[in-house]
């Protein structure tokens, strides 16, 4: 099967300036390093990492929102930063964005149903100016709003209720694909189920392909089926759900897991226990060799030198000279 | 036996312009030496503003206490002498937040903030309140302690700064600590530090732990007791295991389920219908009725007493024994 979406070696570097008046870029943040993977129709591929690790980078610069510092991608086969006029126009019905503050993300003074149906202004040919009103209010129906609400404003929504909306704006076009930067991680347990379940069922309903980010990792397992662990601009390990979770085989992604407290107090005291020390090196200047070799407890000189490829190590991708299983989720 | 620290059938509201929000309706629970309490709940169930009521740092208006106790060693501080309030406050209960960050004073360095706090109370001169400073800090494990203690919060990570606060609120060696969050922040990988370093100083000392938090997952790795809130309310209280065993609350048993769990792939998840009830207007009768799934018609109409489930477990649920016999 042809891959919806193809990243080749995606990099994005933001200057850092320093001057009042004449400004000197004096390094670069390196974000997003290098970063390959597919992502075939329907599917979800998920992506975690700790913070700053270039999550949002790498969707801001999928969504067209920054350019990209090198690398391509392809979507349906299209090199999606070349493409101009028509083309572009239709790409950016094919994928859309859903955002983490569900606060913030939503325009205060416009009405829900504004919001719901701006896309239908810029893309016109998607639905006659006569039929908005009625899209609008089947899109929130489908996303669990009370159709008869389109006329009031996003305060009069609660947390959950507003990440509906901006679901409800994103399906508008029907795209193919959904990136949803940190969706469901500024709400309460019992409303993150909601959200999360109709992820899943909007997806069956409609073949939605999935890039979706967080950091929380029980999120990402329930609805992933591939996972991309990224460190300091780099995917580190990438495979299944399966793979990803119960074989692990780079140190980050094995610390990573063992961080996660598990729900279950009988397991206290009984699990394989990786402590990281230290926070997560600058982005500005990464170490040498493999970047995460300043927090890892298998480092031997190699590390510093040579910097270990993402290719199949042990079943599937990992970077890391001495990638090994460990079973570290109860 | 007197608890290190109870908090007694505590009422407080807010007056706004909206109208009183009845934010805490009778929450009662207690802490005592070297054991870790966990209060669960969602945002808005109340969880801070009990123990911004414990700390007396309740702004007033809009907030009121209308009835109920904060006892220290037995001792109301809610009816206390102002000053008697202030020295139980400094010495005996610290609190740590969220948000290290707002926490701090921008303005002044680490060190000056832990040194102000043991030249003032402690009477400790300038040098001897430095070395115990950087004493604080590497307790904390913040590398480099003594050059760091110069430095100003923004020159710290996320980490550092929650460290920072823990080793601030450790200065005057309290006997109860109350973490509102102190992790939420947080990536799980500094969480792990920074909750491995509350249970071993917690340990240590044989503190008091209050852990505020709606992080099941942090709850299961390190609480003895929990209670759990609800608008305002304590909807259930058990140790640890029996409580993730056998919920005896049909809320708890809900929160449990809509969990998704990182040693297993589910399906749909379950989900709570509906929302957290307006504070302005909780509905009569179980203020959970609405979305419970278990609900008859009696909930509507009383409000549930905290049944007895043995052994200092209760649940304010009409159907509490049948519910924990699932
Ligand atoms: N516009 C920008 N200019 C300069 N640096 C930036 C910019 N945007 C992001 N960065 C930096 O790039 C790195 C990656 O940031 P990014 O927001 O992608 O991280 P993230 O993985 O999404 O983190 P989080 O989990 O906190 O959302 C960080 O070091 C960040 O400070
Ligand atoms: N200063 C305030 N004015 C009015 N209402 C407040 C104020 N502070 C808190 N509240 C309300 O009190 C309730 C409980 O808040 P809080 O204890 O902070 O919840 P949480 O359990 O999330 O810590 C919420 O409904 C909140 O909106
Ligand atoms: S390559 Fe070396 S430093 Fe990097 S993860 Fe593997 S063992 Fe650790
Ligand atoms: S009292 Fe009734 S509504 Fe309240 S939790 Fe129990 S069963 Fe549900
Ligand atoms: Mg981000
Ligand atoms: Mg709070």
């Amino acid at each position: 099967m042809a891959d919806l979406l193809e990243v080749r070696d995606l990099v994005k570097h933001f200057p850092v300036k320093r001057g009042v008046l004449f400004k000197q870029t004096i390094g670069w943040v390196r974000a997003v390093d290098g970063v390959s993977f597919t992502l075939g129709a329907g599917e979800t591929l998920g992506v975690v990492g700790e913070s700053g690790c270039g999550k949002s980078t790498l969707a801001q610069v999928l969504m067209l929102l920054e350019p990209p510092t090198s690398g391509e991608a392809f979507f349906e086969g299209r090199p999606m930063f070349s493409l101009r006029g028509a083309e572009l126009k239709r790409l950016r019905r094919d994928m859309q964005i859903v955002l983490q503050d569900p606060y913030t993300s939503l325009n205060p003074r416009m009405t829900v149903g504004d919001i719901v149906g701006e896309p239908f202004e810029i893309h016109p040919e998607v639905a006659p100016k006569g039929s908005w009103a009625g899209r609008v209010r089947e899109l929130l129906d489908v996303v669990g709003l009370n159709p008869e609400h389109i006329n009031r404003y996003p305060h009069q929504f609660s947390g959950g209720q507003r990440q509906r909306i901006g679901i409800a704006r994103a399906l508008a076009l029907r795209p193919k694909v959904i990136v949803c930067d940190e969706p469901v991680s500024a709400l309460d347990v019992s409303i993150q189920a909601q959200v999360m379940n109709l992820l899943g069922e909007l997806q069956s309903e409609f073949g939605l392909a999935y890039v979706f980010i967080a950091h929380d990792l029980s999120v990402v397992r329930h609805l992933s089926d591939r996972v991309a662990v990224m460190y300091l601009g780099k995917i580190v390990e990438i495979g299944t759900e399966e793979e990803i979770y119960n074989h692990p085989t780079h140190p980050y992604t094995q610390a990573l897991l063992s961080a996660v407290p598990v729900a279950d107090p009988a397991l206290r005291g009984r699990r394989d226990v990786i402590r990281l020390t230290g926070d997560v090196p600058s982005p500005i200047d990464p170490p040498s060799g493999c970047r995460f070799r300043t927090r890892c407890w298998k480092a031997q000189d190699v590390c510093a030198t040579e910097e270990p490829a993402l290719v199949e190590r042990g079943g599937h991708p990992s970077a890391c000279h001495f990638a090994e299983e460990r079973s570290v989720v109860p | 036996m007197t608890a290190l620290l109870e908090v007694e059938d505590l009422h407080v509201e807010f007056r706004t312009r909206d109208g009183v929000a009845r934010v805490l309706n009778g929450v009662g629970y207690h802490v005592d030496a070297g054991e870790t309490l966990a209060v669960l709940g969602e945002s808005g169930s109340g969880k801070s503003v009990t123990a911004q009521a414990v700390m007396g740092i309740l702004d007033s208006p809009p907030a009121f206490v209308t009835k109920g106790a904060v006892r220290f060693h037995g001792e109301d501080l809610l009816t206390a002498s102002e000053e008697r309030r202030r020295e139980v406050r400094a010495e005996g209960i610290a609190m740590i937040f969220q948000d290290a960050l707002s926490a701090l004073n921008p303005v002044f360095t680490v060190g000056f903030q832990i040194e102000e706090q043991l030249r003032l109370r402690r009477g400790m001169s300038r040098a001897d309140a430095r070395a115990r400073a950087i004493e604080l800090l590497d307790l904390v494990r913040i590398p480099h302690a003594k050059q760091r203690v110069r430095e100003y919060p923004h020159q710290f990570s996320g980490g550092m700064r929650q460290r920072a606060m823990i080793a601030m609120s450790l200065a005057l060696d309290p006997e109860v600590l109350i973490a509102d969050e102190p992790t939420t922040a947080l990536d799980v990988t500094v969480q792990a530090q920074i909750m491995d370093l509350l249970a071993e100083i917690q340990r240590e000392r044989h503190m008091g732990l209050i852990l505020i938090t709606h992080d099941l997952g942090v709850v299961a790795e390190v609480a003895d007791r929990i209670v759990v809130m609800y608008a305002g309310r304590i909807v259930e209280h058990a140790d640890a295991l029996s409580l993730f065993r056998s919920p005896g609350h049909p809320y708890t048993a809900a929160l449990m389920r809509s969990l998704p769990r990182i040693d297993s792939k589910g399906t749909a998840l379950e989900t709570i219908k509906g929302l957290p009830p307006s504070l302005l207007r909780i509905p009569a009768g179980c203020p959970f009725h609405p979305r419970c799934p278990r609900a008859e018609d009696v909930c509507a109409d009383l409000v549930p007493d905290q049944v007895r489930l043995g052994l200092g477990r209760t649940s304010a649920c009409h159907f509490a024994e049948e519910v924990v016999r699932g």
